[in-house]
């Protein structure tokens, strides 16, 4: 049994400790928002928190997550995220939607450290991040706009 | 697509009572077919009104990012008169009632959702109204045409009654013989913005794909697939793979070895214990080189004439024409959902749950499997992570229902690698284009076009191929919108080796790099500009020529741009929707950035605009993947490729602006899911030529030497 800090809970798990992240959530927890892309962390679909930290969840051993604390979409929260989340709802970015939890925990981390990026910093932030239905130009907008929201709430 | 796969029937809409209550339209094929029932619903059901006041829609396409579960329920809540949001939808289960009647099967592909909806949906919903208005007027004794509806009640004066309390009475009503549509100018939904149904859900991970489906006692599976495809599982030592944690069992399905275990990760892990002899089969030598060598050699074939006018030989013998010959490589779909799915095979049938675009496929792939009838196959469609064609192959279907049946009783879930996905995809065909033109008073005067090629159509329907034409490859040629007096249009079908598949936009994006590329050089050889140049053979096409001028003049068009910048062109109609596309580029020779993509489209009548600028934006960065850089190789009967490293799509940096401007210039719906992709390559391959002098007519644009930014 490995303890795991998942979404402001502490819980055991039985799965080997070499088990990715990924499907320690989504095999033995059934938490299934974080998704499965591409296993090598090339594609960002499986991006969850380490002590909010975005990190590949497909290439962290179980063993390597120790106490940090460990957020996936299911329990992000907090004002950022819901600016980020009613960004998203406004500019309609998602489409099939597969990779939009990824994109959406790496917006919001993105914007907890930057409040307000520019285009280039946003690229950067976000070019781990792939969708292969293209709504890329609707995530750098969306982001813009929760990064606006923030500063109207702040 | 244009062609159809079976032969359409046409469908009769049918009303009646549902099991708990409540009102249910649908269609029916005629003769009537065997129609298993859907869970909870009466066989055929498309829409239903239930006592509670829910109003369903039974969706007969797939969601897969397309918006068809958002556009479909906007035509039907037009007619019914409720608000879209309340709509909820319901995947349609695999039966003949859900045909799609411009292709003649339950398939969601060539762009055909809303076209094929466009009338059924909006009938449907004019006689649920007419019944749900006649029952209330029955209530209160007031002649019908008294009465209107609006958010889902019906209203007389000041008295008012819900749609959910009507249903029951509204089920006996006589079904109304062709009600009148509303005209177009007075859509309330159609056309106006909306929230996708299932956008929010998108956005907080709450979305069920297929990949995502839990069920108690689930076990999984992983597949160690034979390298070469066709190949088979000679003989396989699973002892120490079953000796690993967790493991299960490990069964052969005959084109590989699976273990099932506990959890994923431990059947994946565990097959690397695995001992297999393969019998790599008739495609162990597959060679690139060979199926290009192969494609040369069937250039001679007259191959199947698709369009012929004037006389192009007479032409070319009095002046020696411009001859070209492009190449287009061959590409993966790379869903972003690995392929996946889940089965149990039970006494009491199998159940099917999976993410596809044809439903009715993966029910015969897993009966067939099972050693069951068809009808004893429950598809329970999932919402897909990404289609672009390839899940109109089930083949995950078959071994996931394989793989299942060593288990029986208990359900299996079956996911693929991303390194299985690349390597055991459907691919685009490899094809050759050879092109001979000619130019005369500053227009083309002949243009004889082949395009050599494997045959998608052979492969997964066999006999729709008529007199050597597959419908799915003549898209891009036949629907040529160029007034030119001398043309000579031919496909020639080579078959190469390779499993070939319907790929977002399909022969459109390969027939279009070839011909427009080929009309550019032409427009260069008649010293013309390339937008006019095309727009004086648009005489008898005003759709076409207003979408062409209209992204030329949005792009700022110019062929004297600033030092180090070029705008290229492309322009065609495709699944009824007219499209131009403008690509502005900067650099030189060697480094080429991409600034801006303009494109003009007319669709006829825009169902959800604001999704259509998503679907051209998203269609144009796929158009990308077949642009730039990537490609799918084959050696020694292996594909070279395995992930999105060596098989890149564009990062959110290499997307430049992409500019939608929608013309509303016919009478209903075009499609709209893949008209995004074909126009990219050509434009941009236009522009190189107008920065750098380089024609490049092979595909990806990189191998012809040029890096993008
Ligand atoms: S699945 Fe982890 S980065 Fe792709
Ligand atoms: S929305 Fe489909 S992969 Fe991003």
């Amino acid at each position: 049994m490995i303890t795991l800090q998942l979404n402001g809970k502490t819980l055991q798990v039985d799965a080997a400790p070499d088990t990715p992240l990924l499907w320690v959530l989504r095999d033995h927890l059934g938490l299934t928002g974080t998704k499965f892309g591409c296993g090598v962390a090339l594609c960002g679909a499986c991006t969850v928190y380490l002590d909010g930290q975005p990190t590949r969840a497909c290439v962290t051993p179980l063993a390597g997550v120790g106490a940090r604390k460990v957020t996936t979409i299911e329990g992000l929260d907090g004002k950022v995220a819901q600016a980020v989340q009613a960004a998203w709802d406004t500019l309609q970015v998602p489409q099939c939607g597969y990779c939009q939890s990824g994109q959406v925990m790496s917006a919001t981390a993105l914007l907890g450290a930057n409040p307000r990026p520019s285009d280039a910093d946003i690229d950067l932030a976000m070019a781990g991040n792939l969708c292969r239905c293209g709504t890329y130009l609707r995530i750098r907008a969306a982001i813009h706009e929760a990064a606006r929201r923030l500063e109207g709430l702040s | 697509m244009s062609a159809n796969i079976h032969l359409s029937r046409r469908q009769f809409l049918q009303a009646g009572a549902l099991l708990g209550g409540g009102l249910v339209l649908g269609f029916r094929w005629a003769p009537a077919g065997a129609a298993p029932a859907a869970s909870g619903f009466t066989a055929n059901a498309w829409i239903a009104v239930r006592p509670d006041g829910r109003v369903q829609l039974v969706c007969p396409r797939n969601e897969m990012g397309q918006d068809v579960h958002t556009s479909l329920s906007m035509l039907l809540a037009e007619e019914l008169g409720v608000d879209p949001r309340t709509v909820e939808v319901v995947q349609a289960p695999a039966d003949p009632a859900y045909v799609n009647g411009m292709l003649g099967a339950q398939i969601t592909g060539g762009s055909t959702s809303v076209r094929d909806s466009w009338i059924k949906l909006r009938q449907a919903g004019a006689a649920a109204r007419t019944m749900l208005v006649g029952a209330a007027a029955a209530m209160w004794d007031v002649p019908a045409a008294e009465c209107t509806v609006a958010d889902g009640q019906v209203v007389h004066g000041t008295r008012t009654l819900a749609f959910g309390a009507l249903a029951d009475a509204a089920a006996k009503q006589p079904v109304p013989k062709d009600v009148p549509l509303k005209p177009r100018a007075e859509f309330r939904l159609i056309g106006r913005p909306l929230a996708r149904l299932d956008g929010a859900a998108k956005a907080r991970g709450q979305t069920v794909y297929g990949i995502d489906i839990q069920l108690p006692g689930l076990l999984h599976a992983a597949l160690l697939p034979c390298p070469v495809h066709g190949g088979k599982v000679a003989s396989f030592d699973g002892s120490a793979a079953a000796k690993r944690p967790g493991v299960r069992k490990v069964v052969s399905i005959g084109e590989g070895v699976a273990v099932i275990a506990d959890h994923w990760w431990q059947a994946q892990q565990a097959l690397a214990e695995l001992k297999v002899q393969w019998d790599e089969g008739a495609q162990a030598r597959l060679d690139n080189a060979a199926i290009y060598a192969t494609l040369e050699r069937a250039k001679e074939q007259s191959g199947a004439r698709v369009k012929q006018a004037g006389d192009v030989e007479a032409v070319f013998a009095r002046s020696k024409p411009i001859e070209a010959r492009y190449t287009s490589q061959m590409l993966a779909h790379v869903t972003m959902e690995p392929q996946n799915c889940t089965a149990r095979v039970g006494r009491d049938g199998v159940d099917v749950w999976a993410s596809n675009q044809h439903p009715q496929r993966a029910q015969a792939l897993a009966a067939q499997a099972a050693g069951v009838k068809p009808e004893r196959v429950r598809i329970h469609s999932q919402q897909i992570g990404g289609g672009f064609g390839r899940r109109l192959d089930t083949d995950y279907v078959a071994q996931a229902v394989a793989i299942a049946k060593a288990v029986p009783g208990t359900p299996v879930k079956l996911i693929w690698s991303r390194e299985d996905d690349v390597r055991h995809d459907v691919y685009r065909p490899p094809a050759l284009h050879l092109l001979r033109g000619s130019v005369q008073d500053g227009r083309v005067h002949a243009l004889a076009y082949t395009l050599v090629s494997p045959s998608i159509t052979n492969r997964m329907f066999p006999g729709v191929v008529k007199d050597g034409i597959d419908g799915f490859m003549v898209e891009g040629v036949a629907n040529l919108t160029y007034g030119i007096p001398n043309l000579d249009l031919r496909t020639v079908i080579q078959e190469v080796g390779v499993r070939v598949g319907y790929w977002r936009s399909v022969s459109n994006a390969l027939n279009a790099f070839a011909i427009e590329s080929f009309i550019d050089e032409l427009a260069h050889a008649a010293g013309a500009d390339p937008v006019a140049f095309r727009a004086a053979m648009l005489d008898a096409q005003p759709r076409q020529r207003a979408v062409l001028e209209r992204a030329a003049k949005e792009a700022g068009w110019t062929t004297k741009p600033a030092p180090g910048r070029a705008f290229g062109v492309a322009s065609m109609e495709c699944y009824d929707t007219h499209l131009a596309l403008v690509a502005e580029i900067s650099g030189d020779a060697k480094r080429v950035k991409l600034e801006r993509l303009t494109f003009a489209v007319d669709p006829g009548i825009a169902v959800h605009p604001d999704q259509i600028v998503a679907q051209l934006q998203g269609g144009a960065i796929n158009g990308l993947i077949d642009a730039l850089r990537s490609k799918i190789t084959f050696k020694d009967g292996r594909v070279e490729q395995a992930n999105f490293g060596d098989f890149p799509i564009p990062r959110i940096g290499e997307v430049p602006p992409i500019a939608v401007h929608l013309i509303e210039g016919g009478d209903k719906p075009g499609g709209i899911g893949e008209t995004g992709v074909p126009l990219v390559a050509p434009a941009i391959a236009n522009a190189v030529f107008a920065l750098t002098g380089q024609r490049i007519r092979s595909l990806p644009l990189a191998d012809g030497g040029v890096t993008f930014a």
